[in-house]
Order: structure tokens, then sequence, then C-alpha cells
């Protein structure tokens, strides 16, 4: 299934945390449209959230003018259909190397997102983008025509 | 961050319980002040503290966050906190931060305070 007019969804929003419920309804609705179920759009929805609260936080330190751009697309290559979100920050530029997870049986507060977005993504990638800022890049498999109906 | 109005809309005590009803999303936006009405509860030096969470229809690691800082308090203040209605969404946030297992989760008002 393919995003309306087949074209990929642009957004761009400021670093505003009250800005995030409109993004994740615009996120929710992607998803519907290029066939997730409602778990794991559930989960693509909470991944996008936890990436701009770490770009808010960290890459722009919570400044509320900064420019953030959104990018969702279907991948509808046969045999590899994805949903791809691309952010992009201009903010403090993140080694991908210093991104992990950090220890689960440590409760305290904070740290989690990072996990979070690998736990409900396929795939997460970060680059540093030219001109500064990062760009990173999640995937989430969309379900085969056959798997539609279980997702 | 915006300051919005709490998200903790009603305070009950049940002895020397007290019940705190939230309502809306939990996300970085409204953490700050979901953090800061559930620290205050700590004031009036309840026994147990019990967070309905019934109508949040999401949080995020923001909102876990807070009640992991809950928690901690609670901990060395010596009383127990409980959390009561947890949507399936946030169920899953806290299954996949493996804290569904830190923290304890009720059912209902009745059984967190039996």
């Amino acid at each position: 299934m393919m995003l309306p007019g087949g074209k990929p969804i642009r957004l761009c929003v400021l670093s505003l945390a009250s800005h995030l419920p409109v993004v994740r309804a615009a996120v929710q609705k992607t998803c519907e449209l290029a066939g997730l179920g409602a778990e794991a759009a559930g989960g693509v929805v909470l991944g996008v959230d936890e990436a701009l609260t770490n770009i808010i936080r960290h890459a722009y330190k919570c400044a509320e003018d900064r420019p953030i751009e959104i990018e969702l697309a279907v991948l509808d290559d046969p045999g590899a259909r994805a949903l791809r979100i691309r952010l992009r920050d201009y903010g403090c530029p993140v080694d991908p190397a210093e991104i992990r997870s950090r220890d689960l049986g440590d409760v305290r507060p904070g740290g989690l997102g990072v996990h979070i977005m690998k736990k409900c993504m396929d795939s997460v990638e970060y680059r540093q983008a030219e001109g500064g800022g990062t760009v990173l890049t999640m995937i989430k498999n969309l379900p085969g025509a056959d798997e539609r109906g279980n997702q | 961050m915006s300051n919005q109005d709490s998200p903790v809309k009603e305070i009950r005590w049940v002895g020397r319980a007290v019940v705190a009803r939230v309502a809306g999303d939990i996300d970085l936006n409204r953490s700050p002040q979901f953090q800061h009405s559930l620290l205050a509860l700590l004031d009036e030096r309840p026994r147990r503290i019990i967070v309905n969470l019934s109508e949040v229809p999401y949080m995020d690691s923001s909102g876990v966050a807070s009640l992991v800082k809950l928690l901690s308090r609670v901990r060395k203040s010596g009383c127990s906190l409980r959390l009561v209605g947890l949507s399936d969404r946030t169920r899953s946030l806290f299954e996949i931060t493996r804290l569904d297992h830190v923290f304890e989760i009720y059912a209902t008002e009745e059984e967190a305070l039996a």
C-alpha cells in the first residue's frame, strides 16, 4: 500500500514539545495508510516520539525555535516493503558510536529513548549530515499483502 | 518547557493511601508537571500512593522517568507505590523497558487499595 499520491510526506516542525502530539497524530495516520496494525503502529509512533524528544533535549538543548524535518515514506520494493522515517536536525552533532541503549537493570530515570527506538523499529541509523546536524533514519518493515490481515 | 495544567486531575484519600487520577497524554511537554504533582504527594506522608493511569492513552519515556523518580523517593520514605489502569500502549512501554517487573501494577483501584 502506498501513501496518498505515492509520494513521501514531509513535515517541518519547530523543536517545541507542545507540537509533539501533532507529529504523533501524523505518524499514526501514516502507519494506518501504510497498512501497519495497531500494535506496530503504536510502536512506530512511540519510536518517532522518543527520537524527537532526544533531538529537542540533546541536539537543540531545549531551544524551542529550531527546525526538525520529518519525512515519512513507504518503500514498496517487492519483498522489501517498509515504512522509512527520516528526521533531520541542525543541532549539536551526534557521534553514532556513542548512541547506545543503557543497562535496563539499572533502574533510574532517563536514558531509555534509544532502547525504545531500537525495540520499536527494525532499523535505527544515525549519520552526520552535510552542513551540520544529524539525519536519523528508522525503518519499520511492513507486512506483505498476505500478512496484512494478521498485523 | 511549557507550564500547562497538571495531568494529575484529582487527588483522593482513602485512609492513609492517596489516589492520584491522571488524564491525557504524558510526553515531554507534560511530564515536568506530572512529576512535580506526583512528588508533591509525598509531602502529606501517605502510607501508599496509587497512580491511576486509566485515562492516559499515551505515555513516553519522560513519563516513565517521572514514575521511576517517584518510585525512588517512595522507597526512601518507606511508603509504597502502585500503578493502576495501564492502557495496552502504556503496558507495552513498561514491558519494553522491563519496568513491568519493577513497579507494582494492578488492574483496578480496588485491588491496589486492598
